[in-house]
């Protein structure tokens, strides 16, 4: 099972804004009327946006109001999931892959290429605060590893050097833009081996 | 090797666009006004003639499975849930579907929420997958506008809802049972079945789980017929597949191909071939991570389909293609999916909490060589102990890569633990 750190400094007060109670709203509608506790996980998502990217106690206890649920349960389900973060992160949160399809290709090269950068290992936030480090297991885009996931967005096909480009550019408030790093989607490198026609004057070459 | 004419997913690369207009120029929404008119069990029954069998993994025939749910409704409302949680390493083929073809997911749900007599469909779509659900969700917006779906759902007089419902990061909520826990808001814990769901599902209604790719190819088997799905691969694995091709292989690629193409043709055609060639390779992982891995001379001729690699003691799981060259070190492979395992273990089941965690401990140590020869066989023991005394089968993958690695790499797992121990007895004699 996945460890859990819980935050319980009980400083920190949040409170929904008015903007989200129309997001609410909407999320609530989508559930029958007597099931409200199924929003309880979009809920829990806004609720981090909201407070900065992680969830203090008194936003599981927004939430565990807005549904109907004992805190209790809120917390029990906060913990259970692995993208609840349950205590702060930085503005920047780094998600690394290092299961078997992104080791292959290397992940370990971006482990090193954070290091040498921002030097943080993983689990660590960086001194100033901005970057957070969390290995993760499997993102689900094995065709691209290996992968760094930083915020919502997958960074793809990275390796140390497009690593480095891609922090510094963190690093000066102006991210790259997501996706594969060598300008792909899922198709082979170096061109696709089907639906040559359908790709058209793309594939003439 | 399939024919570009034969492929359902023509914008799986994202080059053209995925709003509305550019699906239907692809045949999405085409025809599905009459395709609704032929009823229920009539879809149903095409759906069972095509031989389609389930992409998610467990490869159970779809149509059949459709068929298990009550034929009408009665006090408690239908439900259609799309599995979208794809979170086995190796696999992302419905990422794919989801961010390049969302309109054929769309129209599938509709189809088969039809056929099974459902008014409501929710697509659990894992959390990671953040910009793939806006690109869904908008995708969802725009059917609602074309009333695709809504009330009177492409004009057949059907009412059908579509719900997307993003996860949070929980490997185990792929489970169908545990799936349904996690969209009634509780913890992603598997439920003891029976009762299955067609039964008792999501909310306690009878429910229908059914991974991304199943529900996508169905509109394009009841537009072509079951007799032109039935006449692609071979008997009992008819159809396509996407292919997920990852790890050392020179231009790593999703790729729809024939059920039944030899591995090698797969990894060769398609793939660019193994880094260093052919005979480099070390050892293939042939459907996502819970299945037991092939070594070369196997790879050398198996085909890839669901019967063919259950006969060599594997199985076709996702068709995601993990491919290892030889300057792999295949135990600290395999230990990294135990750790992943370890990781995403509910916590429910005693053997496959403990256990889970046991091996991979266990294996940290047969990376190193830290180990006694005996202890090869206590670990296949325990691993025999938690295969199949857990609730789902997360107990079961997580035990058999490991069963996978002993069964071909014990050699070299006995020859690490020995080298261990030489080095170990130098290191005293130089300090005496």
């Amino acid at each position: 099972m996945s460890k859990t750190y819980i935050n319980t400094n009980d400083q920190f007060h949040f409170s929904f804004s008015t903007k989200a109670e129309k997001t609410i709203e909407n999320i609530l509608s989508k559930y029958p009327p007597q099931r409200k506790i199924s929003a309880v996980m979009p809920l829990l998502d806004l609720a981090q946006r909201e407070a900065g990217g992680w969830l203090p106690i008194s936003a599981l206890e927004a939430v565990a109001d807005k549904v109907g649920l004992a805190y209790m349960r809120v917390l029990e389900i906060a913990s259970f999931y692995t993208m609840y973060n349950l205590s702060p992160v930085g503005k920047w949160h780094l998600q690394i892959c290092g299961t078997t399809p992104c080791w292959l290709k290397g992940s370990d090269d971006i482990l090193n290429a954070i290091f040498d950068t921002l030097q943080i290992k993983p689990n660590e936030t960086s001194k100033t605060g901005d970057f957070t480090l969390t290995p993760v297991e499997c993102l689900g885009a094995c065709v691209n590893a290996p992968i760094l996931q930083v915020n919502d967005d997958f960074y793809e096909d990275l390796d140390y050097e497009s690593t480095k480009k891609l922090l510094e550019s963190l690093l000066k408030n102006k991210p790259l833009k997501f996706g594969s790093s060598i300008g792909r989607k899922s198709e082979p490198e170096t061109g696709t081996t089907v639906l040559l026609k359908v790709k058209g004057k793309k594939n003439a070459g | 090797m399939l024919d570009d004419k034969d492929r359902i997913f023509t914008n799986i690369y994202g080059w053209k666009g995925t709003d509305v207009k550019s699906a239907q120029a692809r045949g999405d929404w085409h025809g599905t006004k009459e395709i609704l008119k032929l009823g229920h069990d009539k879809i149903i029954e095409i759906i069972k003639e095509s031989g389609l069998r389930g992409r998610g993994g467990a490869g159970f025939p779809s149509g059949l499975k459709w068929s298990f749910m009550p034929k009408e409704i009665k006090d408690r409302p239908h439900y259609l849930v799309v599995n979208a949680d794809e979170s086995e390493p190796g696999t992302c083929k419905d990422r794919d579907i989801i961010r390049h073809e969302p309109h054929k997911l769309i129209e599938g749900c509709l189809l088969a929420g039809y056929a099974m007599r459902s008014h409501c469909a929710y697509i659990y779509i894992r959390g990671e997958f953040y910009n793939e659900a806006l690109v869904l969700q908008k995708a969802i917006d725009e059917a609602y506008e074309n009333n695709l779906i809504g009330k009177n759902a492409s004009g057949s007089g059907w009412s059908f809802d579509v719900f997307l419902h993003r996860g949070a990061g929980a490997y185990i909520c792929g489970e169908e049972t545990a799936l349904l826990e996690s969209l009634e808001g509780k913890k992603g814990q598997p439920r003891l079945k029976p009762p299955f769901p067609a039964g008792v599902g999501l909310y306690g209604c009878p429910t229908t789980v059914n991974n991304v790719e199943t529900i996508a190819v169905a509109p394009t088997i009841l537009k072509r017929g079951a007799k032109w799905f039935s006449g692609l691969g071979r008997e009992n694995n008819t159809g396509s597949k996407l292919f997920c091709i990852s790890g050392h292989v020179n231009q790593p690629c999703n790729v729809e191909e024939e059920m039944g193409i030899p591995l090698r043709e797969l990894i060769e055609k398609h793939a660019g071939g193994v880094v260093g060639g052919w005979s480099n390779l070390l050892a293939v992982i042939p459907g996502g991570s819970s299945t037991p891995l092939l070594t070369k001379n196997v790879c050398d001729t198996i085909l890839m389909d669901f019967d063919s690699l259950k006969n060599a003691g594997t199985g076709l799981g996702t068709a995601g293609v993990i491919v290892m060259d030889k300057s792999t070190d295949v135990i600290k492979a395999i230990t990294k999916l135990s750790h992943f395992y370890k990781h995403e273990s509910c916590g429910q089941c005693t053997p496959c909490r403990e256990g889970t965690g046991w091996m991979w401990r266990m294996m940290e140590r047969l990376v190193l060589g830290d180990a006694e020869l005996e202890e090869i066989d206590v670990l296949l023991q325990v691993t025999k102990q938690v295969e199949g005394h857990t609730i789902c089968a997360l107990g079961d993958a997580a035990a058999w890569p490991i069963q996978g690695l002993i069964k071909n790499f014990r050699p070299l797992i006995e020859e690490r633990i020995n080298n261990y121990k030489n080095n170990l007895s130098i290191k005293t004699k130089v300090a005496e």
